[in-house]
């Protein structure tokens, strides 16, 4: 596909351009049309992380007309070792104001429009609907499944990209011709099964691979030229280094694009990725497991008590920090039962929260009475009871 | 033949990124895999023994779903099994949505795989 038709009907290239893009106009599968055509475009990336990172970059390098923007997040620290579009002095600022500042110092000429917002069932459509590709350069499942849907029922090309510790994955789904992502996962996986980055980690150059191929193929889609990852998924194993790639295949029953579809509006993608609000009694007590605050905690401490308290992260992040638990790395749990003393109440921990909360249902269901979560482990510790232990 | 166990799966298998098997099928492959690592039983399968659906299967570059014999296909020493997860990750936390424990409730919630698909 190209995004643009007529070469009559595209923007004309000024004397600045022509030296700009002088090794692009050499090119014979861009030239003066391709050029053209890729200062005509308009492309949308969601998310200024990772992937959006040295997307944005390089489609603001390579002439892209116009770039929008969607991200609500702060800079923080823990974004520097990848998200390379900002920079330490950008801590605290909003992601779009960062982003832009460096793609308008990039190419001044670029046109960023900035949608300060979390995208979602309500305003995808309308934001998504002034663009011709969008590329998905989220982190969450009910997110990839509103982009797609979104662009399903747009009719607009997905360029979609996802990582995970040193795995990655592209493709270009939702054109009319190929596969779209629910016809590769029809299902989500159930909550938790899959960690977050936050939770598992990335190496930092992984998404700059991934957001890299996810700018070569919007750039092709633009210029019409060589064969896109349609029909394709291309993996990427970056600890070993090396590149696979899987056919896709169109499903013909596939709920939101296939002959007979069921999804013909946005729906609710919370729900269907199976994640439920939490509700006040949810907080204090979560699938069986009462919450502990780090206050509640500090105070038991503080009052003399001898919590046992079990630490289940890895041993290189105890390193980093730790607040007095034992440390027994959750998948040493199963075998290492004994040094558990089930006559007593256990507080479990980890860096967030989540790991814990699985352990400390896998104590319980193995028979403990008495488990406990310490809710928002060490990073709510860090926050509200010592700023000394270094968050990570 | 050579299964590639993917990243989100390696800690059920001691941390291992492929692992070899003597196999005539896939399912036969699969047996052999869950034998030697039982912890990925349950992520690999429903109850029932089918796959569960959010699990991808390829043989060399072919969907499994899609071949006429599916599981049952027959399988030899240089093919490479793939088992494809679905991964999120984008790393932009502000966009993360913070998702809850996987209790066994949320995987039994998830009871559709191969067997049903005809």
């Amino acid at each position: 596909m190209t995004t643009s038709t007529e070469p009559t009907t595209l923007p004309e290239l000024t004397t600045d351009d022509l030296s700009r893009y002088s090794r692009h106009l050499i090119l014979p599968e861009v030239g003066m049309e391709g050029q053209r055509r890729l200062k005509a475009a308009r492309v949308l990336c969601v998310g200024t992380g990772g992937l959006g990172s040295p997307l944005a970059l390089y489609l603001a390098a390579a002439g892209i007309g116009t770039l929008g923007l969607v991200d609500f997040d702060v800079v923080d620290a823990s974004n520097l070792q990848r998200q390379i579009i900002h920079s330490t002095k950008d801590i605290g600022r909003k992601k779009l104001d960062s982003a832009e500042e460096k793609l308008k110092a990039l190419n001044p000429a670029l046109n960023v429009v900035k949608h300060d917002t979390m995208l979602s069932s309500a305003n995808a459509l309308d934001i998504l609907k002034d663009y011709d590709i969008v590329a998905d350069g989220t982190d969450n499942f009910p997110t990839r499944y509103l982009v797609n849907d979104a662009c399903v029922l747009l009719g607009k090309p997905n360029v979609y990209g996802s990582i995970f510790r040193f795995e990655g994955q592209a493709s270009v789904f939702a054109t009319e011709a190929g596969p779209c992502y629910r016809c590769l996962y029809p299902e989500p996986p159930p909550p938790g099964l899959v960690p977050s980055c936050a939770e598992g980690g990335v190496l930092g150059i992984l998404p700059g691979l991934v957001g890299v191929i996810q700018a070569t193929e919007a750039i092709k889609l633009i210029l019409g030229k060589g064969q896109t990852l349609v029909g394709r998924l291309l993996l990427v194993d970056a600890l070993n280094m090396r590149f696979r790639e899987l056919k896709l295949r169109k499903n013909p029953e596939c709920p939101v694009c296939g002959p007979n579809p069921t999804v013909t509006k946005l729906i609710d993608y919370q729900q269907f990725c199976g994640i439920v609000p939490e509700t006040k009694e949810e907080k204090n007590v979560k699938n069986g497991i009462p919450q502990l605050s780090v206050k509640e905690l500090k105070q038991r401490m503080d009052a003399g008590q001898d919590v046992q308290l079990i630490d289940v992260r890895e041993p290189y992040e105890y390193q980093i920090a730790q607040i007095g638990g034992k440390l027994i790395p959750q998948n040493e749990v199963p075998n290492r039962l004994a040094e558990i003393d089930r006559n007593r109440e256990v507080v479990v921990h980890c860096r967030s929260g989540a790991r814990s909360q699985r352990i400390a249902e896998y104590l319980k269901q193995a028979g403990y009475p008495e488990v406990v979560n310490l809710a928002g482990g060490i990073l709510a510790w860090s926050d509200e009871i010592d700023p000394k232990v270094q968050k990570y | 033949m050579i299964i590639y166990i993917p990243t989100p799966l390696r800690p059920y298998a001691d941390g291992r990124d492929e692992f070899e098997v003597d196999a005539a099928t896939i399912t036969e492959a699969l047996a052999g895999l869950t034998q030697a690592h039982p912890d990925l039983r349950k992520h690999l399968f429903t109850a029932e023994g089918g796959v569960r659906a959010f699990v991808n299967l390829y043989l060399n570059d072919a969907d499994v779903r899609y071949l006429p014999e599916k599981l049952a296909s027959k399988v030899s020493s240089t093919d490479t099994l793939s088992i494809i997860p679905s991964i999120a990750g984008g790393c932009s936390p502000g966009l993360a949505v913070q998702a809850g424990a996987a209790s066994p409730h949320d995987i039994e919630a998830n009871e559709h795989g191969y067997q049903n698909e005809k």
